[in-house]
């Protein structure tokens, strides 16, 4: 398998046969993209939930404070 | 049939059949996109006249056609939330447009450095060049368009008509390389068949990069649609039981 590799030495793959920078920059934006539609989705996932928790739990704070309130007032 | 129908258009069944399915498909894209990338660049020979730039078409065909698939996608589920008011199918037509901006810009730039040395000219307005750009900036614009009304259900109903009418244009970028013959070539077939003028060397990576990036196409717009259930069903019983869960 390995003697079906196209290029002969590492020096000669990366030069890509005088095409350096067109094939490595095609590769290198494919990396960068592909990196920021996964981990952006993943990062913002959480961030969302982090928000939620904080909002739930003093939604049940305000709850709770709110019917303490209410029971005072009757009282 | 029905059923089925209105439980695909819930949120939470598609939230948790999604959070089933994710690690399957991210599983296969690595696979098929490790076996492309290294077949694509170590063992595709070079081309006859392109020489190895021949290898950014393995990056540049894959995205350029599945940059097509955004518009009729975005029609399909703006046809849906015009008619059936399906939450989810706007959910997915909104995140849709800001990855299909990404999708065109990619093909355009891997395009673009392409040609910097094969056509010797970074842009020419070539009909399949012109209309692609022009795919992009009605992204653009409809991407804009929903941050600018206020109405989200407002939002999402013109954005739905602006889907289905810009698929006129994917309609001009299959066509454009047939009806202008400029410098972007046709496609070639791609088969066994005697009409195909590359052999299965050139073509199976090639087919093996196409499913790697749908693949990682539908793990993108399946992250970003998870993300926009939860803001949008925020109040729902169903997210908050799994925020205090996680908790």
């Amino acid at each position: 398998m390995l003697e079906a590799i196209k290029f002969s030495s590492l020096g000669e793959f990366l030069n890509m046969g005088g095409y350096a920078f067109n094939v490595w920059s095609v590769y290198v934006l494919f990396a960068v993209f592909f990196f920021i539609n996964i981990y952006f989705p993943l990062l913002r996932k959480k961030q969302i939930l982090k928000e939620q928790k904080r909002r739930q739990y003093f939604q049940q704070e305000g709850a709770v404070a709110g019917m303490a309130d209410s029971t005072g007032e009757e009282s | 049939m029905w059923l089925w129908f209105s439980k695909l258009g819930s949120p939470k069944w598609f939230y948790e059949l999604s959070g089933k399915w994710l690690p399957w498909l991210v599983a296969a894209m690595s696979i098929l996109l490790l076996v492309g990338i290294v077949w694509a660049l170590l063992f595709v020979p070079p081309d006859y006249q392109q020489g190895d730039t021949i290898r950014i078409m393995y990056i540049h065909v894959p995205f350029a056609s599945i940059s097509l698939a955004f518009f009729p996608l975005m029609a399909v589920a703006g046809t849906i939330t015009l008619v059936w008011r399906m939450k989810l199918a706007d959910m997915v037509a909104k995140t849709a447009a800001p990855l299909g901006a990404w999708f065109t810009a990619l093909a355009l730039a891997s395009g673009s450095i392409w040609g910097s040395d094969i056509w010797g000219t970074w842009w020419i307005w070539d009909g399949r060049l012109t209309s692609m750009l022009l795919q992009f900036f009605l992204l653009i614009g409809i991407i804009s368009l929903r941050s600018a009304l206020e109405d989200s259900e407002a939002a999402a109903k013109a954005c739905a008509v602006l889907s289905i009418v810009g698929c006129i244009n994917v309609v001009v970028i299959k066509y454009s390389v047939d009806w202008w013959n400029t410098l972007h070539q046709p496609s070639s077939p791609i088969g066994l068949s005697d009409e195909s003028p590359n052999g299965p060397e050139i073509w199976v990576p090639l087919l093996i990069m196409i499913a790697a990036i749908y693949l990682f196409f539908a793990v993108s717009l399946i992250l970003s649609t998870r993300n926009e259930i939860l803001i949008r069903e925020r109040r729902a019983q169903w997210v908050q039981d799994m925020v205090k869960r996680e908790a």
